[in-house]
Formats: structure tokens, sequence, C-alpha cells
């Protein structure tokens, strides 16, 4: 322990930590703006800086660690000035139209500049407008970037892909796609990490919500919504009312409230996909010699991206079964505009994700299953959810519970958990089990797969198979990790599931953002409660989905679904072209 | 009204420290900076010196800031870069002073050099530019040692971790620590603020000071053999690092020791043998196998021994004298630097006694052999080079230590013939009068004969320091490229795509330092690892100190000394003094941290592993 004073308080703190952590721990605030804990302490800003006896020039709380005897000053008349006028050089290069920003209300940089009483920059206004191609997911403002470099050391340390680096150099630099390329030359996996650690907005999904609404005004159009697992476990956190309160049920409200024509659920077609991708999976370890091991989920389009452009000699690993979003739009405008009646060339299918890569896997060419147009129409984040519903002045404190429409709208509590990491691993193993034994294993037998440890490994003994080993992982850094190991031979698996985002789509890049926290555990747990919580634990016992293969598909690996639920990984290559 | 005023001495000291600083800063800037934006500065800087007078400076350079301003913020095309040209074409050629035409040329010279950087910014409105060296010292290490790490644990007293620190990229810590060229002084961010971090002199005291550093333990035997061709500082650092990652090495040594120019090339007064031999014990306890006086192509032949092991590294050295090539260099008497240092390198002194000797060079070695001569009882000693002392290749501390040894330059005089006497012995070198001519491309003046009849100098002997050769006979034999008298190897260190066949160091290279050779021996170390299959990882469980929030005034560089001229002429004990504790920690305290401080921060200061 170390002896240090600050602002006249003597405090005892852990040696080795900062400034910034010793002030924290005597309750005294420094604002900050760069900083990320563990992920960017890098003094970039210059806002945290403060006042160290015996030093001559000022210290950045974030990194400076703390020595003993220091007697230090975070609001001295010194690191005050200092602090200011370092925010509002930040602005005067910062495009300050607030009202039309994405982030205005959720903003760091405004709330700082509104809590150090900063009325008027006396700095000449600099604005880079910069070039971005806008119909990416990915959207970079460079009028609002503040280089703060989050995003550069989110892509590099969490997802391992170095998307984000520093162009140029002295007072032109700023941030850009790495190597000099642009964004859809590059490998990016649109997953959207660096969207959710940005403290402006300076990045942010590509907004498509007036397609929805364009659509929803069209009366000649039929709206169809999927919305997927994680979005119940955040969609109103905005409104400040509990998770509790939060019920999927108020969520189908809302969106019937926004003048959907039908209100279903990916929790439908994440039950079918267990029914396909588990199906695939005892096919494959009954018949191992002629597949290659392990057998990878196919259900994040993030992870698919990052294997295609990473390691594209593992592509055939993949479960060739679509992801639930993609079952869901070939199911809308196959069977259940049969079932209308209606031509599918009318249905406007829309998605509700807690994901940006999912606008780009709608827009994959091999995904026109169903009539030739694309199967899912458009999607929207949880984000833009949001923003649609204060659009339309729709406040989910004020909503009634209400049902999802059927047959597309009943999930199990196996479907649910498709949100949290390790939630497609248990569902899968839950299935699979009943399907080589014939009986259910209990609902909880899986769970050393659950939590929010970045690789985690477990062997099950399913009786009349073996030994299943399974891995999952989230995040694409330690999905790097484990691939690696992987190919050294260091591990072998049956079964691996990985979600590209960092606890799973519970904490996906579409999903709402709050500066200074990483919400997924807290919404994993949400999850975990409606799996829990629910009378249908197994997908295969979805009364829906066994309807739907008795009317429809016949039986998984069927004919049909080979058609519609199915795809081939290895028709387009990264980035996104056909090959 | 007088008629004269004395001028005032100091009205421009400030002016002048500030163009002091300025030229400090500039001299280590980081590589990879955007060339159109310095090109901008520097014109903004011509532009303030310019007296006004004249159109194309007092305007030209305003409008061509102007232009290279709209190219930087993205607001012109290809048609301003042609203005660009040709305004600068214009100021070059109609600019009545230098402060003018002399800032157009530095334009043109860049627009010429960086054309790619600006066709970028023209047509892609985007810029090349990159900081590359968030740690200059490190950056600036061929061998990527971590400078701020050891220098970080020097300052806490932990000297015997400093060199494990070091050891992991580079197994020669005490050679370095005597005799490495420091590059990574040159980008030293101290210099902004007053000059470099002596960081060979702490290097130097903490291996002084460490005590006997055991190695870390070698990996699992992976029952792969490699051969190294070579046991200097390039086959050793492989060897070393080869045998950590648990292969079986065999270095082939053609003469009685190892250590090739380090012990065959390096004088002893400016690295004692015994602290060699402490770096080479530390090598060899990973269980290195060493095959002493093995010629490769006389003893054992190349070709077997490409056979019998599972890869080979070539790390020969450059170790034959090349020719001044000029009349009567077969005389007696006529020695090359290179055979005058083996053979002492092996013990065998010579006695120079009475005689004098002229030494032809002006680089490292001319040095060592004249600082050698005089050590060897020479009563005279003089260094013949055919351009100008500052031209010298040579570091200007050699040429000064010889200076003050009593050795005598004898610059601009280029030697033309050595004379014969009747028994077939030098007798004389005759040597032309130079002129200091025109700059050649890397600004280095080009002598040329002065208008003066040549001149005589009796000697005894003749030394002849004017470069290495590489023996490259039995590799090229073997069908192994060779380019420019050196062998062809690429980045990786292997000579063919997916080869059992590696090279490194001076025989890859053409003669260069000590630390080039370390470095590329442990590239080819990673790469035959990979070669062979594995991925064995280095690093090395030192935790480095954080850095301390502390103030770091303008302060002086603290340097070694040496002994007294005239006490170490007499013997080839070590000359330099090392630092003392209090100069070191001192010295240590100057540091400014650029792994934590700075774009290291961003970057990650630090390889902890490779």
């Amino acid at each position: 322990m170390v002896n240090v004073t600050i602002n006249g308080k003597p405090i005892s703190v852990q040696e080795g930590s900062t400034i910034l952590q010793a002030a924290n721990a005597a309750g005294i605030v420094v604002p900050t703006l760069c900083y990320a804990k563990e992920l960017n302490e890098i003094g970039a800003c210059r806002v945290c800086v403060v006042e160290v006896e015996g030093l001559d020039r000022l210290a950045t709380a974030c990194n400076t660690p703390v020595a003993d005897g220091m007697v230090i000053h975070t609001d001295s008349p010194r690191a005050r000035k200092a602090r200011r006028a370092n925010v509002q050089l930040i602005l005067s290069q910062h495009d300050c139209l607030c009202p039309t920003c994405v982030r205005s209300g959720n903003c760091a940089l405004q709330e700082l500049s509104n809590d150090l009483n900063i009325l008027e920059v006396p700095f000449k206004s600099e604005i880079n407008k910069g070039h971005w191609d806008r119909t990416v997911p990915l959207i970079r403002n460079e009028s609002k970037c503040i280089k703060c470099m989050r995003c550069i050391q989110t892509c590099d340390k969490i997802q391992s892909l170095g998307i984000w680096d520093l162009a140029g150099t002295g007072g032109r630099t700023t941030v850009d796609v790495s190597h000099n390329r642009v964004i859809k030359e590059a490998d990016c996996t649109f997953c959207g990490q660096c969207i959710t650690r940005c403290p402006v907005g300076a990045l942010q999904e590509r907004d498509d919500t007036q397609k929805v609404f364009a659509a929803l005004e069209n009366p000649d159009v039929i709206t169809v919504v999927q919305v997927a697992p994680a979005v119940r476990s955040a969609w109103a956190e905005y409104a400040g009312v509990t998770h509790e309160f939060a019920t999927p049920k108020r969520m189908a409200a809302a969106l019937r409230r926004l003048g959907f024509d039908y209100v279903f659920d990916t929790n439908f077609t994440a039950d079918l996909t267990i029914m396909e991708e588990g199906s695939e999976f005892v096919d494959r370890f009954t018949n191992r010699e002629n597949y290659l091991w392990p057998m990878f989920t196919s259900c994040c389009p993030g992870w698919v991206r990052f294997l295609k452009s990473q390691y594209p000699e593992l592509t055939p690993n993949l479960s060739t079964a679509k992801s639930p979003q993609q079952m869901f739009g070939a199911l809308a405008k196959s069977f259940f505009a049969e079932k209308l009646g209606v031509d599918p060339h009318k249905i406007f299918c829309v998605s509700v994700m807690p994901c940006t890569a999912k606008k780009a896997e709608c827009e994959l060419p091999t995904m026109k299953d169903a009539c030739g147009d694309p199967d899912v129409d458009v999607v929207i984040t949880t984000r833009e959810f949001t923003r649609m519903l204060r659009a339309r002045s729709i406040f989910p404190g004020a909503l009634p519970e209400e049902d999802f429409d059927s047959p597309l709208g009943t999930g199990t509590g196996a479907a649910v958990i498709f949100g949290a990491t390790g939630g497609v691993m248990d569902a899968a193993l839950r299935s699979a089990y009943y399907l080589v034994t014939g009986k259910n294993p209990p609902a909880d037998a899986f769970k050393a797969v659950r939590g929010m440890k970045g690789w985690k490994e477990a062997t099950f003994n399913v009786p009349g198979a073996g030994d299943v080993r399974v891995a999952v992982t989230s995040g694409l850094g330690n999905t790097r990790r484990l691939i690696e190991a992987m190919k050294r031979g260091e591990v072998e698996y049956d079964f691996v599931e990985v979600m590209a985002c960092p606890g799973g789509c519970a904490g996906g890049g579409g999903q709402p953002i709050t500066e200074g926290y990483e919400l997924a555990e807290e919404r994993n747990d949400v999850l975990w409660r409606l799996d829990r919580e629910s009378k249908l634990r197994f997908s295969h016992e979805n009364p829906d989905v066994q309807a739907l293969y008795a009317q429809y598909l016949e039986k998984p690996l069927g004919h049909k679904s080979h058609h519609l639920l199915h795809t081939d990984h290895c028709a387009w290559t990264m980035p996104q072209k056909v090959k | 009204m007088s008629r004269l005023v004395i001028k005032a001495a100091d009205g421009q000291r400030v002016a002048d420290g500030l163009y002091g600083d300025l030229e400090r800063r500039l001299a280590s800037a980081p590589p990879g900076l955007c060339p159109v934006d310095l090109a901008l500065s520097f014109v903004t800087v011509c532009q303030a010196q310019s007296c006004g007078k004249c159109v194309p400076c007092r305007v030209g350079l305003g409008q061509l800031a102007n232009l290279l301003r709209d190219l930087l913020d993205g607001k012109a095309s290809m048609c301003t870069l042609d203005l660009i040209e040709q305004t600068a074409a214009t100021i070059y050629d109609s600019a009545d002073c230098a402060i003018g035409y002399d800032a157009a040329r530095m334009v043109l010279s860049n627009l010429k050099a960086y054309r790619t950087d600006y066709i970028e910014h023209a047509a892609k409105r985007r810029c090349l530019g990159s900081f590359q060296a968030p740690v200059p010292c490190r950056e600036l290490c061929p061998a990527d040692v971590d400078v701020p790490g050891y220098i970080a644990l020097i300052a806490e007293g932990r000297y015997a971790d400093a060199v494990r620190l070091i050891r992991k990229d580079n197994p020669f810590p005490v050679a370095c620590g005597y005799i490495c060229e420091h590059p990574c002084e040159s980008k030293c961010r101290r210099n902004l603020l007053d000059d470099a971090v002596n960081i060979r002199g702490l290097k130097r005291y903490a291996v002084d000071n460490a005590g006997k550093v055991p190695v870390p333990a070698c990996a699992p035997a992976t029952g792969k053999t490699v051969a190294v061709i070579g046991g200097g500082p390039s086959g050793l650092t492989a060897a070393y690092f080869l045998a950590l990652m648990g292969h079986k090495v065999t270095v082939f040594e053609r003469r009685k020791k190892l250590g090739g120019m380090l012990r065959y090339g390096i004088p002893a007064y400016r690295f004692p043998r015994e602290l060699l031999d402490r770096d080479i014990e530390a090598i060899l306890s990973t269980g290195i196998e060493v095959r002493y006086e093995c010629n490769v192509g006389t003893d054992v032949a190349f070709e077997d021994l490409v056979k019998e092991y599972d890869c080979v590294y070539i790390s020969a050295g450059a170790h034959t004298g090349s020719k001044a090539r000029i009349e009567g260099e077969d005389l007696k008497g006529v020695i090359s630097a290179v055979e005058l240092l083996k053979g002492i390198g092996d013990g065998e002194y010579p006695d120079f006694t009475g005689k004098t000797v002229a030494v032809i060079g002006g680089g490292n070695v001319a040095m060592d052999a004249t600082r050698t001569s005089v050590r060897l009882g020479a009563s005279k000693v003089y260094c013949v080079y055919r351009r100008r002392q500052v031209d010298m290749t040579a570091l200007p501390e050699e040429v000064e230590g010889a200076i003050a040894e009593g050795a005598e330059l004898l610059t601009l005089k280029a030697p033309v013939r050595i004379e014969g006497d009747a028994e077939g012995k030098a007798a004389a070198l005759w040597v032309k009068p130079q002129l200091s001519g025109l700059l050649d491309e890397s600004g280095r003046p080009s002598p040329v004969n002065a208008d003066l009849p040549e001149e005589r100098i009796p000697v005894d002997l003749v030394i002849v320091a004017v470069g290495q050769k590489i023996e490259t006979a039995i590799f090229e034999k073997a069908g192994l490229p060779v380019t420019k008298g050196a062998l062809a190897a690429m980045a990786t260190g292997q000579i063919f795509a997916n080869g059992k066949i590696f090279a490194g160091g001076d025989c890859a290279t053409n003669p260069a330092t000590a630390i080039r050779a370390v470095a590329g021996g442990k590239v080819a170390a990673a790469n035959i690892d990979n070669y062979l299959g594995y991925h064995h990882e280095i690093g090395v469980d030192v935790e480095i100190p954080a850095a301390r929030a502390e103030s770091k005034p303008r302060r002086g560089r603290i340097n070694t000394s040496e002994r007294l001229a005239g006490e170490r002429k007499q013997d080839f004990t070590c000359i330099e003094i090392g630092m003392t504790e209090e100069g070191a920690l001192t010295e240590a305290s100057r540091c400014l941290r650029c792994d934590h401080y700075g774009c290291g921060a961003l970057k990650g200061g630090r390889i902890n592993k490779w």
C-alpha cells in the first residue's frame, strides 16, 4: 500500500494504482474523456490532468501511477485551466451540431463540456468533413471524431483485426481504415464493437430507420418484423425501466405500436436453427470421416466474416445452417406468404438485431432463397429500434404486455439464450442429446458453457454417441487464440460456438450504449433468467416448430430445409463479393 | 553620427538558441512523417527568413505554402501538383539569393523523392505518412532491444534483470555495452530537450555490475538439427536462440576461437577479450556444440551440411581485406588491416617499434589499425585519407582518440602508389593532394585532384584499411545467389523460398555493425524455428518498472570517459572508463520513457515476446 494525499485528503491505495483509481477510491471525481478502463489508458485527450506537487508539469490521472507521499490536486486552478482549454481545443475541431447527432444526450464530450460549463470556444472552428462510403453498415463521421483512439484499441486488443489505425502525421493525423484501405476493401467484420466504445457520434451504424418508416407507411406492403433474442435484454435501457418490467411481451407491444402488420420472434427460428444445426452435428458426428473438425456454429455473421477473411480454409467447418435471422426471412417469404396467400414480393421483412454485421448478412448475394428478393429487407439495430420508438413517442414505461403473433412468434428457453455467450451451444446440446438418446437431459446439464469467460471448454458424455468436446468463445481476439491453438494441435474439439462480440449478442455492436459500462454480463443474466422461467426449455419441444415440420418442411435436413434454411458459405468471398 | 559602431555580440543569442533547438529537433525527427506536411513547414520557415526584396522569395514561397496547404487539406488536384512544381522551379530559377532559391531546391528535391505521397494527396486526398517510431530507440535498434525497459531497470539498480531483458533480443549485452554503434541514440526524443540519453554507456554500466547472469532454460529438445557456419555475433545469436527453442545447434568455426569480428576485428583496447568471453560463455551454456578450426569448404563440405542438418545458417562474415588498387600493393611491408587485426585476435602481436606506419582509409577499421599501430610501438603513424576529416566514416570519437594518441591525419591526400626499395620492401607512399569538390548524392563532397605535385611520404609499413569483402566462392559453387558481393538472402534470412538455407550478418549485408549482425541472427532464428515447424516464443519474465511521474528538466548528458592518452597508448587495456553509480543513475533518470509517454502508450511500447 502507498499513502498519498488527494485534495488534502490522506488515502492509502494499492501500489501500482493510477492517480485516477486512487481518486475514485477516495470518492473524488476526475473528469476523463478518452479513457476506457483497461482498454485505452493512453492520456490522449489530456482532460484528466492533475497537479502533482514537485512536478514541473501536469500529469494525467488515467495512466500515472501513484508514488508514496505523492500530494495531488485534481482540481487546482492550473489543472482546471488546462482541462478546460483542452476540451475547448477538442471542440474547435468537433462538429458541434448536436441536435442532429445520433449521440446527442448520450455523448461523453457533450456531457463533459456541459459539466465544465464551457459556453464558448475561443478558437477558430476547423471541421474536417472527411470522406466515407455511406453504403456500408459501419459509418464513420470524421467531423465528430475526437481521436480518442478507443476504436483502434477495440479492434486491436479485443477483436485482433486492426481495422482502424492512425492515418497521416502531424496536425492532420486522424483515424482511418488501416493500411490506407477503404472500408469496403478491408476485412472488417462489421461487428460494431468500435461503435459501442466511441464516446461521441464519430462511429455509428448505417441508419436504416427511414426505410422501415417508409415501408410501414406504404399500404401496399405487408410488414413483418422479427426481433432477436438479445434485443429483449436491452431495448428499454434508455427508458429507465427495469429489466423485469421491460418484458418481451412489452417489446412485442412496442413493435405493434410502430405499425408492423406481423410481430414475430427470431426465437422461433433460433429453435429451428437448433433442429437443423443439431441434426447436422449429430449427422457429422456419426459420420466423422466425411467432415472437417470441429464443426463451427454459423449464426454470428461477424464471426463468419472473420473466418472467411482470416482463415478461409476453415470455411467448410461452418455449419451450413443459416442464422436464425436468415431462416426467418426465408420462411417469411415462403411458408408464411403461402399461408397468407399473398405474393411474397409484397412482404417487407424487417429484423431488429443487437448487431451491425446482420446488416451485411442480409445483403449477401446468397440470402435470396425464398422468392428471389432478399429474404430480409432491412436490419435495424436495437439502437435504431429505440430511436424509432422515440420518434413515434412510444414510451416503454406505458406499454401493456401483448403476445407475439403466430405462427412465427413462439420460442423456447433454448432459443432466448442464443443472445448469451454459450447459449447456442447449450441449446444445441440439449436437443442433440435428445436426438441421439430419445430422452431429454436436465435442462441445466450443460452449465459449463455459460458465463462471461472468453474461452470456455467442456466435454459432455452423450450416451450412445460418446464424449463430445465443445468450446465456446466470444470476442474475435479470443477466437483467434482458440483457432491458433487448434491449428498448432494444442486443443481439439468437436463443436465450437463463436460469437464475435464479447459476451455474445447481448454485448453486440448494435446494442444501446452506456458510456463507461459494458453491460453484456447484466444482459446475459436477463436471458438466462428468461430461459429459467420458460415452460419449454428444449427447441425440439417448440410446438410451432413441430407443426412447421409436419406441414411444410417435413424433416430437419430435408429437401426444403436444404433449400431455405441452409447456405453455401463458400459462395462468396471477403471482402463481400460473389465468387 | 559615428562612422562605424561595433556590432553587438549577443543580440541574436535567444534566436540562435532557438535555431539550435530546432536543429536538434529536426535531426531527431522520427521516420515516416508526411513529406508534404514537412515541405510546407520548411517553406514557411524559409519564407520567414526572406529579406523581402525579391518577388519569387517574398511572394512565391508564400504561394507555394498555400498550394501545399491545399494539397494537404484535400482541396487540390493533379493540376495543383503541376503548379507547385512550376512555381518551385520559377523560384529556383529566378530568386536573387540562396534564401529563396535554396528553399525552392528543397521543395523540388522533396517532390522528386516523394512523388507518390504527393500524388496520393492530390488524387485520393489521403496521406501515406505514418508515425513509425513511437519508441525511437527500440525502433532504431536493429534487434529491437527494449531500451526504455532496461534503462528503467538500471534506474532501480536491477542490473541482472537489465541483462536478462537485453538477452531476450540480443545475447551480446556485454559486447554491445562496449562497442555498439548505438543507432538507438540517433533519434532519442531526449534530443529535443538537450541531448540523447547515453544508452550505450548505461548498458555498459549494467553489464559491468550485473555479475554472472545465467541464461534461461531451453525448451524441450525438438530433435531438429541446425548447422551454423561462422561463430561471430550473427551465428552465435542464431545459435543461442535456436538452442533456447530446443533445437540442436552445431557451430562450425574456422578459427581457434569464437567471436568473429568482435575478436578478430575489434582491438582489445576497445573491447577486452575476457569480456567477450563472458558473452560467449553464456551463449554456449545453452548447450551449443562448436567445431573449432573447422573450415566449411575444406574440412567439411557445405553440401554435406545441407544434407545432414535440418537447416543451415550461413554467417561467415566478411573477412577479406579489400585492395586499395594502387601500384606496389604487393610489396613486403604492405598488409591489410583485416590481417593485422586477425593475428592480434589470436594473440599474435607484431612489433612495430621504431617504425613509420601509414594507414590508408578513413573508416573505423582504419582507426583501429592506426591506434593498434601506435600501441605496437610505431614511432610515427599516419592515417592517409583522400577526403577531409569531417568526411571520414569513422566515429568522430575514434578519430579524435587516434589524434590524441599521437597519430597524424594526412587528409585530402589520395594514395597513388607505394614505392619499394631494392629488397622489395615498402619504402614510401606517394600521395596526390586533393581538393574538396562537388557534393555527391549523399551530400558528401567528392575529392578531385588539386593542382599540386604528388608528395612522397617515407614509410616502413603500409596498412590498407579500405573495406572488407566476403568469400562467397564455396556458396556460389553450391548454387546460392550472390548480389553485390554478398549472399542474396530475403528479409526473412531465407535464401530460397521455403528452402532450408538461411544467411545473415556481414556475409549477407556486406560489412555492417555488430548489432545488425545480431539482428540478422535473431530474425533467422525465428524463421528457422518456423521452417522447422515450430512456433517457440522468446520472452522474459522481468517486470519493467512503471514510468514514474517526475520532472524532466533540461540537463547535460553524462558521458563515459577515457584513460589519459599518453598512458592508454602504451597498452591494449580498455581505454574507456565506465560511468560511476551516481552518473549512471542520473543518466538513467534522463530517459523520457517513450514506452509510456506519447505514441508508445497507444502503439504499445513493448514487444514482450517474439
